[in-house]
Formats: structure tokens, sequence, C-alpha cells
């Protein structure tokens, strides 16, 4: 079947700062040759003492490979699946299904690349990084982060070259004048082939307001994460309409000009 | 060798090669990437309506204690499109289709049924536990009088079987089954979804954008059990249960409390291949206990009807 469920045993799992757990999986199939960035897996978070999550969790895939059977994700512990999953210690299984989704898009033949991330985006980017490093893409990133301790550069990074612009909350150079400016000198100067980003509402914004074209993964609350049960719509504009799509199975990467205001919940 | 267990139930004029299937809402052809679709003892597709829907706000879903609560709202694409665009997903599928439908009044309720009673449609599943835009939005399935309404124009118009689905949110639920058996209807789905509401403490905020929704998983089993078995007295017709079936023994409780076939809905979330397990459970389970027609499990709980008198005799003794 092309969707199924692997029990996969947990080799490593560290925190990387004091919010961000990085985990590594051996997969009893070789899902990283089947998965590509910006896809993502639903996680049976287990059950603890304290939490008990019952449906499963969406997650991007923060690493893929080397070998056929790892696959990695970086996460921010903030809610009942997430301290579930902290829990797991290196031995335990832990039940994933995918790879779902639709990834980015990439060309080996492009000259640059900018990525623009903020917070869980970065992890959800990372996988870019490598296979524009692979094929000798240069990477011109903006990372977003509340404070100089929270910005994980290395983590997206890896060891890759990339010309990297680092904006904090802390300092007030994440300020929206302040990016849009350094956003719109990268686009005139640099004219990537293509623009990704993850992570803000407002880094969306800006690339939508500067004439951007590129693409964005969504997140959205889900169910079955497999078109089903219609819970993770968001709406896009397209040829002059309003549309509802599926961040689970027509995303979760979208176009990002295409990506409609969000009517604000609550 | 042992003969193979027979799987086979009949729901009415229709004849299931086993009694699971999916709920309405909880199935769609996407699922024919994790599982072999032939399998399955019929294929209820989601609600389609009369008119177009857009459906609910987001978040359309948040997760409770051993649960979920929904509000997607019915999005709906219309009678037309699921007859040209749905109905093809599933034409070489040798499993029968049963049509899930809603509609604001009895009326329309009676024209969607016969604009579906097509080929490739071997049932339709009316889901009158949806809101009635002529009693207020009050639920049919939650008055005996709307519900017998409904399911009697229905069938005035309707050229397959008609299943009518029940909501939970009533106090007799035994009056409503008998309502529907009455109008016509030639088999019940015991239930639909537990109305709920959670609030998120943190930003004092309902966690449905639609504030209220409808609880389903493994918490409401026990509810949706205990009205399986109180419709399954009070009418002729086969019952449906419907209500938290995870695991093949969650569905062999429905059979016992006198559900003839059964609907899995939520399960399929956690895990798309659920309906095979349970089918494949099933199998084991009759193995295991020598069930030679799982048939035979329908109503099979065994309740010792003198147990009340013993215990008061004995509670007389003690003085």
């Amino acid at each position: 079947m092309k969707v199924a469920t692997h029990s996969c045993e947990v080799i490593e799992h560290t925190w990387v700062n004091k919010r961000y757990k990085y985990m590594r999986l051996r997969c009893p199939a070789p899902l990283a040759r089947q998965t590509v960035a910006g896809q993502f897996f639903q996680l049976a978070c287990p059950l603890t003492p304290t939490e008990h999550p019952f449906l499963r969790r969406p997650m991007s895939v923060y690493g893929i490979g080397p070998e056929d059977e790892r696959i990695e994700f970086l996460y921010h512990v903030k809610g009942v699946g997430t301290r579930a999953l902290e829990a797991l210690q290196p031995g335990e299984r832990l039940s994933i299904i995918g790879p779902l989704g639709r990834g980015f898009s990439f060309s080996p033949a492009w000259r640059r690349v900018l990525l623009v991330a903020r917070g869980v985006g970065l992890a959800t980017m990372a996988p870019l990084v490598p296979l524009a490093a692979r094929a000798g893409v240069a990477i011109t990133a903006v990372l977003s982060a509340r404070a100089p301790g929270d910005l994980m550069r290395a983590e997206f990074l890896r060891g890759a070259a990339a010309d990297v612009h680092a904006v904090f909350d802390s300092d007030g150079s994440s300020g929206v004048e302040r990016v849009e400016a350094l956003l719109a000198r990268l686009l005139a100067g640099e004219r990537p082939d293509m623009i990704y980003t993850c992570g803000s509402n407002r880094l969306l914004a800006l690339l939508q307001k500067l004439g951007a074209q590129g693409e964005v993964a969504l997140e959205q609350q889900m169910a079955c994460a497999m078109g089903v049960c219609l819970s993770c719509v968001r709406l896009f504009n397209e040829g002059g309409a309003k549309v509802f799509r599926r961040v689970c199975c027509e995303g979760p990467v979208f176009p990002l000009e295409a990506v409609a205001g969000e009517v604000q919940f609550g | 060798m042992a003969e193979p267990v027979d799987l086979a139930v009949s729901i009415g004029s229709v004849q299931l090669k086993n009694p699971v299937m999916p709920a309405s809402g909880c199935f769609a052809h996407e699922y024919a990437d994790a599982m072999d679709l032939s399998r399955l003892g019929a294929l209820v597709t989601k609600s389609v309506t009369p008119k177009r829907r857009i459906g609910n706000p987001v978040p359309r879903v948040a997760e409770t204690e051993g649960g979920m609560l929904n509000s997607i709202g019915i999005p709906s694409n219309g009678l037309l499109y699921y007859v040209d665009k749905v109905l093809p997903h599933y034409a070489g599928v040798p499993t029968p289709v049963v049509a899930s439908v809603s509609a604001d009044t009895a009326e329309e309720f009676a024209a969607a049924c016969e604009a579906l009673s097509v080929p490739g449609v071997a049932a339709i599943e009316a889901n009158i536990s949806c809101p009635n835009i002529e009693a207020d939005g009050r639920a049919f399935a939650m008055d005996p009088q709307d519900t017998h309404r409904a399911i009697a124009a229905i069938k005035r118009h309707a050229r397959v079987p008609i299943w009518a689905k029940l909501t939970p949110n009533v106090a007799d639920i035994a009056q409503i089954a008998r309502a529907a058996e009455e109008a016509g209807a030639d088999a019940l789905v015991v239930a639909n979804t537990l109305l709920g509401m959670a609030i998120d403490p943190e930003t004092r905020k309902p966690r449905l954008g639609n504030v209220m929704g409808g609880l389903s998983g493994p918490a409401i089993r026990p509810v949706v059990v205990r009205m399986v078995f109180q419709c399954a007295r009070a009418v002729r017709i086969p019952v449906i249960g419907c209500g938290g079936i995870v695991t093949a023994d969650d569905a062999v409780e429905h059979l016992l409390a006198g559900a003839a076939a059964v609907q899995v809905g939520t399960a399929s979330f956690l895990d798309p291949a659920a309906m095979i397990h349970v089918i494949d459970g099933l199998v084991a389970y009759c193995e295991r206990h020598g069930v030679a027609r799982i048939r035979d499990l329908v109503g099979a709980v065994r309740i010792d009807p003198g147990l009340t008198d013993r215990w008061l005799r004995l509670a007389q003794q003690s003085g």
C-alpha cells in the first residue's frame, strides 16, 4: 500500500535548547528514499501518566537520510502531543504514517534560493539546505527568532554554507519595517530562483506584500491527514476565486502568493 | 481444517460480505491508498447535500480525552458532483456503496434520495441527525414526528433501501427508532456523534471554530452500545452500530448488543487500515470462540433475566 504505518525505533532523542528536541528514528522500511523536503508524517505520540494524546500529530520531516532508514524530527515541546512524545527514550518505538503531503519543489539548475524561516518553520525547511548544497545552489537564509539563544542556526545549516541574516525580537531587528527592508533588498539584489517560507504568518504576509513568488509550508489542525476528514482546510486565491484546499494532501506546501488572508479565529 | 468463518450479513435486501463498513464522514476514496476497499462490507460515503456547502470555520477538530470533537459542517459539492465525480471512484470496487445524504427539509431529503437512486448506489443513509430548517434547526431525529415525516417522504421517492441515521442526543432513542421503522426505514444506523464543547483555559476560546461539535471515538462507545441495545429490542429492522469502535472486540460488543453490522469512523483517522484490522480480528474472535457465522453473535449478549429477582430475595434474607 502507498500509505502504511511504520513502527520505528528511537535511536537518538536530545534537547537542542530549552524548548526544542531532536529525534532520530530508524524505520523498518527505506522511507528516506520516498520522502522529500516539506513532507510530513503522522506520529502516534505515546500515552504517559500525565499526557493522553488521542489523535496522531502531523510533523514535518527535519532530516532525510543519508541512510535509507533514517528519518529525523526537530520539534517544539509545547502541547499534549509533544510533551508525550518528548518522554520517548532511545530504544523505544514510535508508530508513524507517511510520508504524507506534497513537498517543496526544487531544481538543481537553479542558481540561488532564499529561505525565510521562523520557529518550527526552520525544521520544515531544513531538508532543503543539503538538497541545495549538494546541487551547488547558493542559499540565502533569513532566520527569525525571539533571541540569539533560540535561533538554531547550526541545527538549520548542519555544516552547509549559506548567507545567513539572523533577526531577533530581543533587539528589535525582527520588526516589520526592518525585515521588510531586508527582504526587499535580498529580492532585488539576489534575484533568487525560488523563495521558500514557513513558520510565520507575518513573514508570509511580508513576502506577499513584496510581490514575491515562491512556496510556503502551512500548518493546520488535522485528524486523518489523508484528505478524508476535511478538517485542515485553508483559503486560497485561485484564478480570481477563493477556494478551500486541504493542507494535508493538497499541501502542506502551496504557492505563497495564493494564500488568502486568514479569517481570525475566535 | 475447520470451515472458514462466515462473515456475511444482510441489511434488509443488501448483502454484505462482512459486517464492517466506514462511518459517514470518515471515509473517502483517498483511503484506497491505505487499504483494499474490496475487503470492506460496504462503502459509506461522506454526506452529500442538495445544495453546495462550504463547511464551518477552522479549527474543525479538537482532541478530547479518548476521543475528538468535530464540526466540519458537511462541506458538499452537491448531488450532480456526487454522481459525476464521487461515485465513479468506486465503479470497479466489488463492494456496495451506501450514499449518505443530508438535507434541510423533509421534501429536500425526498428529492435528493430520488436523485441518488441510481445504479452504483446500493442504499442511502439518510443523515436525519442534521438540523431541520423547518423545526428551528432541531435535528429531525430529535423528534419522533419529524423523523417519521422525513423518512416517510424519502420512502415515497427513493428506489433503493433507506437507512436512517439516528442522533444520540435524545432522551428516548427507542421511540425515535420505532418512528423510523413505522415510516418505512429499511435499517437504522445507531448513532451519530454526541453534541459537545471544549474550551481552552489558556486562551478562553472554544476549541472549535463552530463553538460546539460532535464527540466521537472510544469515549462514547458505552453510550452507543446502550443505545444499540435499546434500539435492537425496539424494532425488527436491522440496527447498524456506530460509535467508538477501534478494535474487533469493540465491534463484537456492538454485535452482542444487537447490531447486525458496524461502522468504524474516528479509528480510521488514527490508523487508515483500522477497518481491515477489525475484519481480521473478527475472524480471529470467531475462531477462538467457535462461532461459525458472525450473524450468530447479533444480540447474543448473555443477560441473566432472573438475576435481579435472585438478588432481591438474597437481600431480603440479609435482614
